[in-house]
């Protein structure tokens, strides 16, 4: 076992892990951080996305222990007093979940896209979540709902 | 607790401010509301079957088969017993009194050969997945690493994996059987008396009119849902309860008690979030038979949560049928005849409507158009593979893709446009209802104005103009235009026509409304959502209905002990079958309270007229909310003595028909010629789907369904190997399509009501899959028809499009690659010509 300390959605956590523990693993099983869910096991999905210091990491694909000293933020942590944020909002808005399993991942992925390109083009966008699968939208809405955030300035949040 | 009536008096009160200002019938059906469900799923409130935790709960792992055919000749589990935190080992003889059956509920013939199907086998496997092994730990990983340690010992058996194969009996999936074929099932349009005969009509076509004979395979696909299947459960409580990923909660209760001898009163299933579904989750799994017999053998709550891995392997597939088609015609392209031939490969066990997801292709050849002369011919067989069953459109893609792939090669033939083609052999939008060939009623449609519409946004005749430029500028890059006019039938299904067809269960819905007390309204619904919307769509209804606000009305479903009377969701019946039924209970309820407000305006039931929620007396300004009514009966101090207080309903409503959306799906590819790739450019769809109750809901059912048929053209193909081992065994491997992959849509619909529920709608769950891979396949098609090149075998990835523009001289003359033929000496996919006599070569 391992001790480590992290910051997830703003509550710092320290626990003991064993090495080869999952960063998904960690969120969901000790610290019931259920809204990142597992949709693969050979980090193709992405349904587990999360932000690692403020940038997307499939949370399959990193080892609870690299998060040791580091922030982590979840689907969980992203609406603030209430208030959804601009990329949930226009998720919402634009129809662009149906099951909604591979929307943690979709959303906090799409909010790195805006993050280093506040404008994004349609094939920017679809570049940019070629790491994210989803079975139900056919991704039209998703992309829409990207754009959308975009230009309602939800990439000078994303920055925040 | 007990309520003073001066609260009661505060929450009529209250409840009279809620009543809606503006409450006249009509407001919320075909509104863009935004759904309900969504503010749980961005924000990760999720309940999936995987969050659960009970106290004292054990994980499962499952050991499976990594052979497609073996005798077990030992299983040792002493080392995993033994592994730290193991609390349970299990095989099946552990279980001598059985774990229940995956059971078949649609025998097509009274002598289909079914071999049984136990969640857990013994003696021999029948394909690679099957579970013979189950270990329990006190955690997931604890379990896996025991799982690891189970020794199996295995006899290789010859297996058996595909249909042809399997059609010549030589390698038997089950040797006890004798046999691979496990029924044959026939539709004849002369000896149903639904039309002439195709023989007939072959024949004189061949001596004076076109024949056009075409294989087609329907790969194998996986319906691969985001969310892996996951169950828990419970065996503390006076019922047992499983909360599972699963489309169909009240089947899998029905036949969990049908199949392991526990009273049906004693289990109670819940579907909480469950994140898709396709159609691969309406199977009952081994995988819930094996929890359920583990935690009541330990008396403990236990979960089982698959890999991606064993996702992809061991539930069911779709598709995988050998399709041959025979289609004779007068030189004018008027169809006189279609005879149809399938293999469809159930896999090792006939799953629970494995057998019949083919036959539905019965009625669907056929389409759109007046066939005089029709002949359905079905041989079922069984293979060591995984088993099949209903993946997004079941049985009526497969249909409308051969149809619509080869009504293109009969305009290529003629020498017309293939819409042209069609138009002269489509129902006239005057001739409905019609009864079509196969016998089906089809009560609504226009073709011709979705036909109109789409071409319209599509920039048909542009399009083709560019195609015929690039033609003759000889563009490396060719253009290829791709049309599908599609039909199906959904709204699964009237009771009366599955008895006939042997289906195991009817095909009604049921809904419940309970008005509370404050002037909510909860509807109950027998429909089991997973990506659906129900929750909204339905709340629209009731509050059209009742004219109650859209926020008002609570929607509950996907549990056994609130919504204890249902069958599920598949087949794109809930909105057909299930909305109405939700009709028929809020009119219920409208009438219930009728005679209550009738005794509280003190006037006359038949004076009093009901709209936008309130009941008035005809020619006065008496009246009285519906929610008044509620809360009047809920302390029920004033009521009819004949009546009884409260004004809840319910209603089971069995459809009388089917319902039949259609549309017109055009797509445009760019085909690489020197590389075989090929790039989607446009797709434009026009879908009748009768009228719409959230038009922002179906357009999202449609972007989804068209990708999946996309994919089906184009990326995805479930892939054994010589050995039976699934070489498309994870998501680098079985490739869905990513957002780089695909294009955005153009989405619009033309609307013929359908006649046949009080909406008039029609179903749009499957309608984009059905549709979209014929058009696909047809424009890679048609960029290429210069060439010589009239088939491309699915997925028609570049390295298939390439091989047969390498392989095409010029002539009509490509086989689908790899493609074994119904007879081995049959001609291959050249165009047979006018005689019918054809060139092959």
């Amino acid at each position: 076992m391992t001790r480590i300390s992290v910051t997830v959605d703003g509550v710092k956590y320290s626990d003991d892990v064993e090495p080869r523990t999952l960063l998904v693993h960690y969120l969901r099983e000790n610290l019931g951080k259920v809204g990142t869910v597992i949709g693969c096991d050979t980090s193709n999905c992405g349904a587990c996305t999360v932000h690692l210091d403020g940038r997307s990491v499939k949370a399959c694909n990193v080892l609870a222990v690299q998060a040791d000293g580091h922030e982590v933020t979840t689907i969980e942590g992203l609406a603030e007093g209430g208030q959804l944020h601009p990329m949930q909002q226009a998720f919402h808005e634009h129809h662009a979940l149906q099951c909604g399993y591979c929307t943690p991942g979709m959303i906090m992925q799409a909010i790195d896209i805006l993050k280093d390109n506040a404008s994004p083009s349609e094939e920017q966008i679809r570049a940019g979540l070629e790491g994210n699968l989803c079975r139900c939208t056919g991704y039209h809405n998703i992309v829409k709902a990207v754009s959308a955030a975009a230009e309602a300035g939800a990439g000078s949040k994303a920055g925040e | 607790m007990s309520v003073s009536p001066d609260a009661l008096v505060e929450i009529a009160e209250e409840v009279q401010d809620q009543q809606p200002e503006d409450s006249g019938s009509g407001r919320e059906i075909g509104n863009r509301r935004l759904r309900k469900e969504d503010q749980r799923l961005i924000t990760g409130r999720t309940k999936w079957t995987d969050n659960i935790v009970l106290p004292g709960m054990v994980h499962l792992a499952m050991v499976r088969s990594p052979f497609a055919h073996a005798r077990i000749t030992g299983i040792d589990t002493s080392a995993a017993a033994e592994a730290p935190n193991v609390i349970g080992v299990y095989t099946a003889a552990d279980f001598p009194e059985g774990l229940g059956v995956c059971a078949n509920a649609w025998p097509i013939t009274p002598d289909q050969v079914t071999p049984d199907h136990l969640p857990m086998v013994g003696e021999r496997v029948a394909c690679a997945g099957e579970i013979v092994a189950v270990v329990a730990a006190r955690s997931a990983a604890e379990a896996r690493d025991a799982a690891e340690l189970v020794d199996v010992d295995y006899d290789e058996l010859p297996a058996v994996l595909d249909g042809m194969e399997a059609l010549k009996d030589e390698v038997l999936a089950h040797p006890d059987k004798g046999t691979n074929k496990s029924a044959f099932w026939k539709l004849d349009s002369a000896e149903a008396g639904t039309g002439g005969n195709v023989d007939e009509a072959v024949a004189a076509a061949r001596e004076d009119g076109i024949v056009i004979e075409r294989e087609y395979r329907q790969q194998r696909l996986v319906p691969a849902f985001m969310e892996p299947r996951s169950t828990v459960v419970d065996p503390t409580g006076e019922q047992v309860t499983m909360w599972t990923s699963t489309q169909v909660p009240h089947i899998l209760r029905f036949l969990i008690a049908a199949t392991t001898g526990m009273p049906e009163s004693k289990v109670r299933v819940i579907a909480p979030d469950v994140g898709g579904g396709f159609g691969g989750k309406l199977q009952t799994t081994p995988e819930e038979f094996i929890t359920l017999a583990v935690a009541r053998r330990l008396g403990k709550p236990a979960k089982y949560t698959e890999t991606r891995s064993e996702s992809l392997l061991s539930a069911h597939h779709g598709r995988d049928q050998y399709q041959k088609l025979t289609l004779s015609a007068t030189k004018d392209g008027t169809v006189t005849g279609l005879k149809v031939d399938l293999v469809a490969n159930l896999g090792a066990y006939v799953a629970i409507v494995g057998g019949g997801v083919p036959v539905l292709g019965a009625w669907m050849f056929n389409a759109i158009y007046k066939f005089p002369a029709y002949q359905f011919n079905c041989q079922t067989v069984l293979t060591n593979t995984t088993w099949v069953d209903a993946y997004r459109g079941a049985g009526r893609p497969e249909a409308t893709y051969a149809i619509e792939r080869i009504m293109d090669e009969l305009a290529a033939e003629v020498g017309v446009d293939p819409l042209e083609i069609r138009e002269r052999n489509w129902i006239k939008h005057e001739e409905f209802p019609f009864t079509s060939v196969a016998g089906m009623v089809y009560d609504s449609g226009n073709y011709e104005a979705a036909t109109a519409r789409a071409k319209e946004l599509f920039g048909y005749d542009e399009l083709r103009a560019e195609q015929k430029a690039r033609r003759e500028s000889g563009d490396p890059v060719q253009l290829g235009i791709g049309v599908s006019t599609f039909t199906e039938m959904c709204g699964l299904a009237p009771s009366r026509v599955l008895g006939q067809l042997s289906y195991g269960a009817g095909g009604w819905e049921s809904a419940s409304i309970r008005m509370l007390p404050t002037g909510k309204v909860e509807v109950i619904t027998g429909t089991s959502p997973h990506g659906q919307g129900h929750e909204t769509a339905w709340s629209q209804i009731v509050a059209d209905r009742l004219g109650v606000p859209f926020e008002d009305v609570e929607v509950l479903h996907g549990d056994t002990q609130v919504a204890y009377k249902g069958l599920d969701t598949y087949g794109s019946r809930s909105l057909v079958v299930g909305g109405e039924a939700v009709v028929r209970a809020a009119d219920k309820v409208i009438e219930k309270a009728k005679a209550f407000a009738a005794h509280l305006l003190e006037a006359n039931a038949d004076d009093l007229e009901f709209s936008g929620g309130r009941y008035a007396v005809k020619g006065t300004d008496k009246g009285i909310g519906i929610t008044e009514v509620a809360l009047a009966t809920f302390a029920s101090h004033n009521y009819p003595e004949d009546l009884e207080p409260g004004i809840d309903a319910d209603a089971t409503y069995d459809p009388v028909n089917f319902s039949f959306p259609h549309g017109t799906h055009l797509c445009a590819m760019e085909v690489d010629t020197e590389t075989g790739a090929s790039r989607m450019r446009r797709y434009v769809c026009v879908d009748d789907i009768g009228h719409i109750i959230n038009p922002l809901i179906v357009e999202g059912q449609i972007h989804g369904g068209l990708v999946q048929g996309i994919a089906q053209a184009l990326w995805e193909e479930a892939v054994f190997d010589d050995n039976g081992t699934l070489v498309t065994g994870s998501f680098v491997d079985y490739t869905l399509p990513t957002a780089a992959d695909t294009i955005s849509f153009v989405t619009e619909n033309t609307t013929s009501p359908s006649t046949t529920n009080t909406l008039g709608t029609k179903g749009v769950g499957e309608a984009g899959t059905i549709a979209s891979t014929p058009a696909v396949v047809n424009a890679i098609v048609d960029a290429l028809r210069d060439r010589g090149i009239n088939d491309i075998q699915m997925p028609c990835t570049p390295h298939r499009v390439w091989s047969a523009i390498q392989g095409a001289g010029g002539a009509m003359a490509t086989p689908a690659e790899g493609q074994p033929h119904f007879h081995e000496d049959a001609p291959t996919n050249a165009d047979p010509g006018t005689t019918g006599e054809g060139s092959a070569q």
